[in-house]
């Protein structure tokens, strides 16, 4: 049973259509990945799935529930949650603090009480503070956590991303490029957090360059290629599609490497 | 978070001891009425910067709600019989109500667009107020009944020099307060990426709607103080100058920063007061002033200040 699914789904700007009618579903648990050259419209597909962007075309369904067009935090609220490929990290607060961010829906958040700092506030902060840094020990940020999130690096501004998406207890997990900027063991360590996080049953949908991850933890992927659809499933089979290797290499490049 | 928690409490002690203890050092009742021209300028100011600081909103037509808050215990007791007191409330509560309705539509707007629509906001309360001289007296002004609570009679600089520091020690209370909760970071996210913000569940319409009619009921209590303090209204108070003095307190003390607010407030304020024996040119040495602190401490006098000392003490 898919938790999140799109259906043909589309959208141009001034004339350029920038993905054209694109299907996907995964299931709860299943890692899928989107690859494709770059301009292929990855991003473009987060955005109209996360509700940055609305289609023209096509639909989205998440459990069961037509939210095409819905605003982001709507969507949010539905348990849909996404990092950013250039990174949207709020600078002027602390690691910490991005992550407490990350739990805003888990969180009673009235005004009055706020600006009165009744004791249940301070409670709700101290819990809501002690989840965030559990969040950040599981990335690898746990001494960063006072740290003004605009001097981190940029491989620790992706993971920490990846714990403010995570602090929404999400059901559907979108994320873009996680292991750009990131080293070899970084790298390793990201590919350990996105199983950690789908064996828990979250429905991960990954946009990712290296290869090397993709094929690793990929339950299926999804090649794009100028927006539309190039070629559908597991590692296996996308790794041999001849269509994909052209997509990559050019007909020059497919041909040698069907040669070696 | 601890640290945070006393952090709020050591703030709120300097300035209730500041409050307590310059009255020590004024020779005469001027200085007490200059001293409550700061507090009420810093009520209004730091209301300003949980919209401007926090929220990362502008509004350049803020002193339409101090205009309002003045004018409702000005015409309020006058007019329409209504206690002064009472009055101060439904300033407020009219001053909130218009930030919500005018702020649905324009807060969609964003950076020089929102900052135009504020300002159309302003130039067209203070229109009002001018042109509506049955019940404002016009340009010329009207003047407000003495404020009385439980039979006190509210009178006096001294006196008011109290009740205006009482006031600004509980803005500036509730604005700590703010800082560290879901809302307060909900605003401070949506300031440092919106869309990062409604990713993650912030719904960012509403958020900075809440962040605007925090800072107009701001601006609105302390338009009613400065009229009861004054016993008389103009409309310069809701012009389009004011709200320049009241976002260049709120830059030149520091963004986003509650102590920031209350020093630009006391430099904004006391600087023209001391700068009168130069004469003619008083407004040319202010602007300079301004701008040279602007040069030299770019994120404003507090969080300059501040940065240089963590800085010195860290080597």
């Amino acid at each position: 049973m898919s938790i999140l699914k799109a259906t043909d789904v589309g959208i141009s700007f001034g004339g350029v259509k920038a993905v054209d009618g694109v299907s996907f579903s995964v299931n709860p648990g299943q890692i899928l990945s989107i690859i494709g050259p770059n301009g292929a419209g990855k991003t473009t597909l987060f955005n109209i799935v996360s509700g940055v962007y609305v289609a023209s075309r096509g639909s989205i369904h998440l459990a069961d529930e037509d939210v095409t067009g819905l605003a982001p935090h709507k969507l949010a609220a539905r348990g849909l949650s996404r990092t950013f490929q250039n990174l949207q990290i709020f600078q002027r607060m602390t690691a910490c603090e991005n992550v407490m961010v990350g739990r805003h829906l888990r969180e009673k958040c009235s005004l009055l009480p706020a600006l009165f700092r009744t004791p249940s506030v301070t409670r709700q902060n101290r819990e809501t503070r002690a989840a965030s840094l559990a969040l950040l020990a599981e990335v690898g940020l746990k001494d960063a956590a006072d740290t003004p999130a605009g001097s981190l690096p940029y491989g620790a501004c992706k993971r920490l991303e990846i714990a403010r998406a995570l602090a929404a207890e999400p059901r559907v997990l979108l994320l873009d490029e996680p292991a750009a900027g990131c080293n070899a063991v970084e790298t390793e360590e990201i590919d350990h957090l996105i199983k950690q996080v789908a064996d828990r049953g979250v429905a991960v949908v990954l946009v990712e360059h290296d290869m090397k991850l993709v094929m690793k933890i990929s339950d299926r992927i999804l090649v794009l290629e100028r927006g539309r659809p190039l070629a559908e499933g597991t590692p296996r089979e996308v790794r041999d599609d001849p269509r994909v290797l052209e997509a990559y290499l050019g007909q020059h490049g497919a041909r040698e490497a069907a040669r070696a | 978070m601890r640290a945070l928690v006393n952090q709020r409490f050591v703030t709120l002690a300097i300035l209730a001891v500041v409050i307590a203890v310059l009255p020590l050092a004024f020779p005469s009742s001027y200085y007490f009425r200059v001293a409550s021209l700061v507090w009420v300028s810093a009520l209004a100011a730091i209301g300003l910067n949980i919209l401007m600081g926090q929220a990362g909103q502008v509004s350049l037509g803020h002193a339409a709600f101090f205009g309002i808050g003045a004018y409702a215990v000005a015409i309020g007791p006058t007019h329409l019989g209504i206690p002064p007191w009472a009055a101060l409330l439904f300033g407020a509560l009219l001053s909130g109500v218009l930030a919500y309705l005018v702020g649905r539509p324009i807060l969609r707007l964003k950076g020089h667009y929102l900052a135009i629509a504020t300002l159309g906001l302003g130039v067209l309360v203070a229109l009002v107020i001018t042109t509506e001289s049955r019940w404002t007296g016009g340009p010329d002004g009207m003047p407000v009944e003495r404020l009385t609570l439980f039979g006190w009679r509210v009178s006096g600089s001294y006196t008011w020099y109290w009740v205006t520091g009482g006031l600004l020690l509980i803005g500036t209370w509730i604005a700590l307060n703010l800082d560290e909760t879901p809302t307060g970071r909900a605003f401070r996210a949506l300031h440092d990426s919106e869309v990062a913000a409604q990713v993650v569940g912030v719904d960012v319409a509403r958020f900075k709607l809440q962040a605007f009619v925090i800072a107009a009921i701001y601006a609105s209590l302390a338009g009613s103080a400065l009229a009861f303090m004054n016993g008389f209204i103009n409309p310069d108070q809701a012009g389009f100058l004011h709200s320049v003095e009241l976002v260049t307190i709120v830059v030149l003390g520091g963004l986003g920063s509650v102590v920031g607010s209350i020093v630009g407030a006391a430099v904004l304020v006391t600087l023209p007061q001391a700068l009168t024996v130069f004469q003619e040119y008083e407004h040319l040495l202010l602007g300079l002033i301004i701008i040279v602190a602007m040069i030299f401490m770019r994120n404003g006098i507090v969080p300059s200040l501040s940065n240089l000392l963590l800085r010195r003490a860290r080597s």
